[in-house]
């Protein structure tokens, strides 16, 4: 068992590089969470996480309920989904969905009835703090959990460390790093109890030693909520530690150097520390699912930019389109240029706000021009460095970007490619408007891509080398069998009537075989004379001694 | 003198009998090479190149009869790959042997196919399932798109497909590609969309 000791800092480092940005936060902190309510029509793709998509296991017509499942999870890195209200599903099909292809996936359509009648339920546990960590894992998997900070992946799996390593640390990621998005602070200030509880049970699960949560300093509010909750409810294995604000300090990796100096190994993972790092959000889900029986259904989502009238937090139900959450903050402004999923560093552009809101989207910012500048054209790299300067994972995005504009990927692996985090803090501050961000995303796309078309190839050559030993085979037992058949037939010296024997019994078998498949005849019973003459005429040419075969 | 002479000689002796064993016990049997590129061919045995296969064509180029150029589905990315490999300068595809396509898979028409096998026979990887005087299926996972099937099909059943995108095998495009279209984060080129 590998037991592996972590020191949390008193003094939280700097992580290297990062950006101090404009936190814009406070348009949509003026007014409290608020319900977004339930929207006509709720489009709930089927893959809304890293891993397999969900299998649907309803049928369109079929009437349905609010926490009902309704697609389930084929595999282990997967996810189930389940019905944000009770309704009719009035299509399984393909849909615009969040992403920046801007292409379409499976959904299931539901049309809400407005009753919002809820499922039985299944999810809640007795003394919870109490069960065994496998029953809380496999009650957290079929609530359909995963990781709200953006990455989406399935929560049950990241609450297991597996059978040989044990968990030192749980940091509850508060750090809320990027502009514009404020959903976790709106969530702390709001439900911070559940938010507490769920970390319990995580700690629980995860047979943690210590907890912390890593929250920054900008979020005075949310600092005093989760204190005085942590206060009240007289935990002591639970710190809390602002850590200085900068972006990305929410990061992951970039959270966990901030709190204990420890580095995550390059495209390792924080349990190789004996460190697990979750979302304060999922945290929330956790406890509403296994202590009041709710599966994910619903989200806070952060509606900003100076393209909607009154900016807010929603708590957001999944599947529920764009549109109606613009609508809900009072509309567009006529300042609106464009409108993004996510924050302006690492959000991707909606086509358009028919797009639904998923159990990923903590922010939806409906940009005005001055928020999101057409950047000028790119120019060459001068070699300025000043990407290497803000990198926060210490990498050299100057030689990553040459290597991907040359597309040469051996090379670039070597300068650690797929430890890029795409925060953007490089294409931020390139004097030459060089959109690093993606060349990176392209090589790395581009490599996963070779990787399987190399994997193809090989089976393919396997296949055609089965195959080439196959007719080999076949070959020789054909050959095998004639040269037997050639020992049995061969005629002996002399004896023409032992030959005569053998030619008459081979005629013999001939014929036996021929009756044994001839052909039956069939609708006989009702003959035209025309019929029966071309009957005749076959049969004729069909006898023995006509000469034919 | 005589001991310097006496030195040298015994360790090029020393030496030579050293290299003399290494040389019988560690022979590889074949060329390496040869495996070496066959690991880098598409291994869809299309025939384009003008060999019976990729493993053909592989000991034509170690040969030095064939050139790098003359695979279409490997494309560009194969060529680079075989020039590396061979220390050479990459050439583009010699168009005679035929462009390079998105991958395309075959699509047997289940209404018109009359169980004949001789599509199965054709197949380099055994892709295509049937019997005689039974449906035949391509298996699409195993198919490489090599059209070999197509001219065997005495009723043209066969029909080449593209292969579909779907959202998982969405790749990011090469940032000068798109001339700003596609989505990106902000400060970056962008489509208007509202």
């Amino acid at each position: 068992m590998q037991c592996l000791m972590v020191t949390l800092l008193s003094q939280p480092r700097r992580i290297p590089g990062g950006l101090r940005l404009d936190a814009n936060k406070a348009q949509s902190l003026q007014q409290p969470l608020r319900a977004a309510g339930v929207p006509e029509r709720l489009y709930i793709p089927l893959s809304q996480h890293i891993g397999d998509a969900a299998e649907p296991l309803v049928e369109v017509g079929d009437q349905v309920l609010k926490g009902q499942l309704i697609a389930r999870s084929p595999g282990y890195i997967s996810a189930p989904v389940h019905a944000s209200s009770s309704g009719e599903v009035v299509a399984i099909g393909d849909y615009p969905v969040p992403h920046p292809s801007g292409m379409q996936a499976a959904c299931i359509v539901i049309a809400t009835d407005g009753r919002d009648q809820a499922a039985a339920d299944d999810l809640r546990m007795e003394n919870v703090l109490q069960a065994d960590p496998a029953d809380i894992r496999q009650r957290v998997r079929d609530a359909g959990i995963v990781g709200l900070g953006g990455a989406g992946f399935p929560t049950s799996v990241k609450l297991n460390p597996g059978p040989d390593r044990e968990v030192d640390l749980l940091v509850i990621n508060a750090a809320e790093c990027e502009p514009y998005i404020s959903c976790d602070e709106a969530l702390m200030c709001s439900r911070p109890w559940e938010i507490l509880e769920g970390i319990r049970i995580m700690r629980h699960a995860l047979q943690a030693r210590q907890v912390v949560i890593g929250i920054e300093d900008n979020m005075p509010n949310a600092i005093q909520c989760l204190q005085h909750c942590l206060d009240e409810s007289e935990e002591t294995g639970i710190r809390m530690i602002p850590v200085p604000t900068i972006y990305p300090a929410g990061g992951e990796k970039q959270l966990i150097y901030a709190l204990t100096g420890e580095e995550v190994p390059s495209q390792g993972l924080p349990i190789d520390l004996g460190i697990v790092c979750h979302n304060v959000g999922t945290a929330a889900a956790i406890a509403r699912a296994l202590l009041q029986g709710e599966p994910l259904i619903s989200r806070v989502v952060t509606v900003t930019g100076e393209g909607v009238r009154q900016p807010a937090n929603l708590e957001v139900r999944i599947g529920t389109p764009v549109a109606a959450l613009i609508e809900a903050c009072g509309g567009y402004t006529d300042a609106v240029a464009r409108l993004l999923m996510g924050g302006p560093m690492m959000g991707f552009s909606l086509r358009s706000d028919t797009i639904p809101a998923i159990k990923t989207t903590n922010c939806i910012l409906a940009a005005s021009y001055r928020e999101a500048p057409q950047a000028p054209p790119a120019s060459p790299c001068i070699r300025c460095s000043d990407c290497v300067d803000v990198c926060p994972a210490g990498l050299l995005p100057q030689q990553l970007y040459w290597y991907a504009h040359a597309r040469d990927f051996d090379r670039i692996q070597d300068y650690h490619l797929f430890d890029c985090i795409e925060c953007g803090c490089c294409a931020q501050v390139c004097p030459s408007h060089i959109p690093l961000v993606q060349y990176y995303r392209f090589a790395k796309t581009e490599i996963w891509s070779l990787e399987s078309e190399r994997q193809f190839s090989e089976l393919a050559r396997q296949r055609h080398e089965a195959r080439l030993q196959r007719l080999e085979r076949e070959k020789k037992a054909l050959e095998e069998r004639r040269a037997k058949a050639r020992k049995s037939l061969k005629p002996k010296a002399g004896d023409a009537d032992a030959k005569q024997a053998e030619i008459a019994a081979a005629l013999q078998r001939v014929k036996a075989k021929k009756a044994e498949q001839s052909v039956q005849a069939r609708n006989t019973s009702e003959l035209t004379e025309q019929q029966q003459a071309d009957i005749a005429a076959a049969e004729r040419r069909r006898s023995p001694g006509s000469g034919q075969p | 003198m005589l001991t310097a002479m006496l030195a040298i000689g015994t360790l090029a002796a020393l030496f030579g009998l050293l290299l003399g064993y290494s040389a019988i016990r560690f022979r590889v049997e074949g060329d390496p090479i040869v495996d070496q590129i066959d690991h880098l061919l598409p291994q869809t045995q299309c025939g384009q190149c003008g060999y019976a296969g990729c493993r053909p064509y592989a000991e034509a180029i170690a040969n030095g009869e064939a050139d790098i150029n003359q695979c279409p589905p490997g494309g560009e990315a194969g060529i680079q790959a075989l020039a590396e490999l061979l220390g050479v300068d990459p050439k583009p595809l010699n168009a005679e042997h035929g462009e390079h396509t998105e991958k395309r898979v075959a699509v047997i028409d289940e209404k018109t196919c009359i169980g004949c096998t001789l599509c199965i026979q054709a197949c380099p990887v055994d892709a295509i399932l049937g019997a005689a005087k039974q449906m035949h299926t391509v298996i699409e996972s195993e198919c490489t798109g090599c059209d070999l099937c197509v001219p065997p099909c005495p009723v043209d059943c066969i029909e080449m497909v593209p292969v579909k995108q779907t959202i998982s095998r969405w790749k990011w495009p090469y940032p000068e590609d798109t001339g700003g279209a596609i989505a990106e984060p902000v400060g970056e080129p962008g489509n208007q969309l509202i």
